[in-house]
């Protein structure tokens, strides 16, 4: 698992370009954003969380629930 | 708290400031370099809401889930976030008894009643009730211009099961923001209440409806510790790129309380007491899993920017020491359809291995493993959903939206049937619907 990390992060670095502060018009737009809309991807994350035995990747912590 | 949650401002007239971006923002900022970094203290509240029915086919659960998000900046990019849910829970459940060819009776989890099984169907458990409260809140704090820590808290309460969580993010970016490193460490603490006391591991069910005693206990508790380690880079001016590595340990109760397992004759398959089953037994045991569970994840999420339309592609590789691992990748195309509106189709495929206790069903007489549970969220199978979201901006710069998602969960048997059970569908299919409105707006 380390090791793909290492390895992902390694590519990443190596491919991506210096971007300028005046490049990000397209990048700073709300449609762009990691999670666009938190609350359609916290409803998610609840329901597969009460339905399937894996959780986690996207963040910490978070409110337990006794449906699983 | 989601280390995931970056976001620009959004535009917005009246030179007023998204504070949901703003949030966004302050847990990580690489990208703001190509805004203005002169951001002025919004006095307004940003609310989102949302509104999920979930409904399982063939009578299983139904879910009404509200949820409201409000945001705020208290000072510069210093910002504060409060989540509110409600869930009410109704329907039929199973809780681990296989169909047969015979009428079953099984009790109830409250111990004092029971209900009964036609031959050949799934035995479900139709008393399920229950409402959940859960409430959280984040701080966002700024050290300097590029570091930041977001403090987040969570309680959540129903009938019988309490949560408390606390968690601690920190995001350094790099001095041309085009990338942030982030740490995040959670801790949750939970409570079991079982109606009537946790089932004792192993006991079997006792007739409801009988003088005699269910071996019980109380209360139980189970603590998780959750560490994360984030990077997020620029990959280009229209591509974004997320990496998240997640370990988790959990210790204490982690047995379901109320699931049991199937005690089957080892030639016929069809229910059979063991010797020595105590008076008014039916053939059930409760489950019993280990009292620890180390999960690890790999994370990773590309946002990429076409002319006009946004692919949003995530991809998550989950393992952990009880034998289950699963790939989970998800798949958003928001396209738009010009003045505002848009759509966005959504896939989702998942894949589990399952746990090394998880079982069908026990034979009666046989030695009992170390563990064992039927609960087929356990078990070996496959997820698919297909969604499809409709989004509108209005006028006042509030935003609408709708979706509808339709998940099926296919399951494979594990290990070798036992004759009955190979005339049986002994896992059948979870078919859901998921319907979600949402109105966000400013206050």
């Amino acid at each position: 698992m380390q090791k793909l990390f290492l390895v992902a992060c390694i590519v990443l670095l190596s491919a991506c370009t210096s971007v300028q502060a005046w490049e990000k018009n397209l990048l700073a737009k709300p449609s762009m954003a990691l999670v666009a809309d938190e609350n359609e991807i916290f409803l998610d994350e609840h329901i597969y969380f009460s339905k399937e035995a894996s959780t986690g990747g996207q963040g910490v912590g978070g409110g337990g629930c006794g449906c699983n | 708290m989601q280390l995931s949650n970056t976001k620009l401002k959004k535009t917005k007239p009246k030179s007023k400031v998204s504070i949901k971006g703003k949030l966004a923002l302050a847990t990580c900022t690489l990208l703001q370099a190509g805004t203005p970094t002169a951001q002025a203290k919004s006095d307004e509240w940003e609310i989102d809401t949302a509104f999920l029915y979930y409904s399982e086919a063939d009578g299983r659960i139904d879910i009404f889930e509200p949820v409201v998000t409000a945001s705020k900046e208290i000072n510069d990019d210093e910002l504060l976030k409060f989540k509110v849910v409600y869930d009410v829970l109704t329907g039929s459940t199973p809780y681990g008894a296989l169909p047969t060819n015979q009428v079953q009776t099984i009790t109830n989890p409250s111990g004092n009643s029971n209900y009964t099984t036609p031959a050949n169907e799934l035995p479900m458990n139709s008393s399920f009730r229950d409402t959940r409260v859960a409430a959280g809140v984040d701080w966002t704090i700024p050290y300097s211009r590029l570091q930041k820590i977001t403090w987040g808290a969570n309680f959540s309460n129903e009938y019988d099961f309490t949560s408390l969580a606390g968690s601690a993010t920190y995001a350094q970016d790099t001095d041309d923001r085009n990338r942030t490193y982030s740490i995040g460490v959670g801790f949750t603490s939970d409570k079991w209440d079982p109606v009537g006391g946790k089932n004792t591991e192993f006991a079997y069910m006792i007739d409801g409806e009988s003088n005699s005693p269910q071996p019980k206990g109380g209360t139980d508790t189970k603590t998780t510790t959750d560490f994360m380690l984030g990077l997020t880079q620029v990959i280009n001016r229209s591509t974004l790129m997320q990496f998240n590595l997640g370990y988790s340990n959990s210790s204490g109760y982690l047995t379901d309380p109320y699931r049991y397992i199937s005690l089957v004759d080892g030639t016929t398959g069809t229910p059979l007491l063991g010797a020595g089953a105590p008076a008014d037994a039916f053939p059930f045991l409760y489950e019993k899993r280990p009292d620890s569970r180390a999960r690890n994840t790999f994370f990773w999420r590309t946002v990429h920017h076409l002319n006009e339309d946004v692919i949003n592609v995530s991809y998550r590789y989950f393992t952990d020491d009880w034998g289950i691992n699963s790939h989970t990748v998800d798949f958003r195309y928001r396209y738009e359809l010009g003045n505002n509106h848009y759509l966005q189709p959504h896939l989702r495929y998942y894949a589990q291995t399952a746990a090394d206790f998880y079982v069908h069903s026990l034979t009666a007489g046989a030695a009992l493993p170390q563990y064992a549970s039927a609960d087929y969220r356990l078990g070996d199978f496959v997820g698919t959903t297909f969604g499809l979201k409709y989004g509108m901006k209005t006028a006042q710069n509030s935003e609408f939206t709708v979706r509808v998602e339709l998940m099926n969960q296919t399951y494979n048997t594990v290990g070798t049937l036992i004759g009955e059970q190979n005339n049986q569908d002994i896992v059948p299919d979870l078919n859901a619907t998921f319907l979600q409105i949402g109105y966000n707006f400013y206050w």
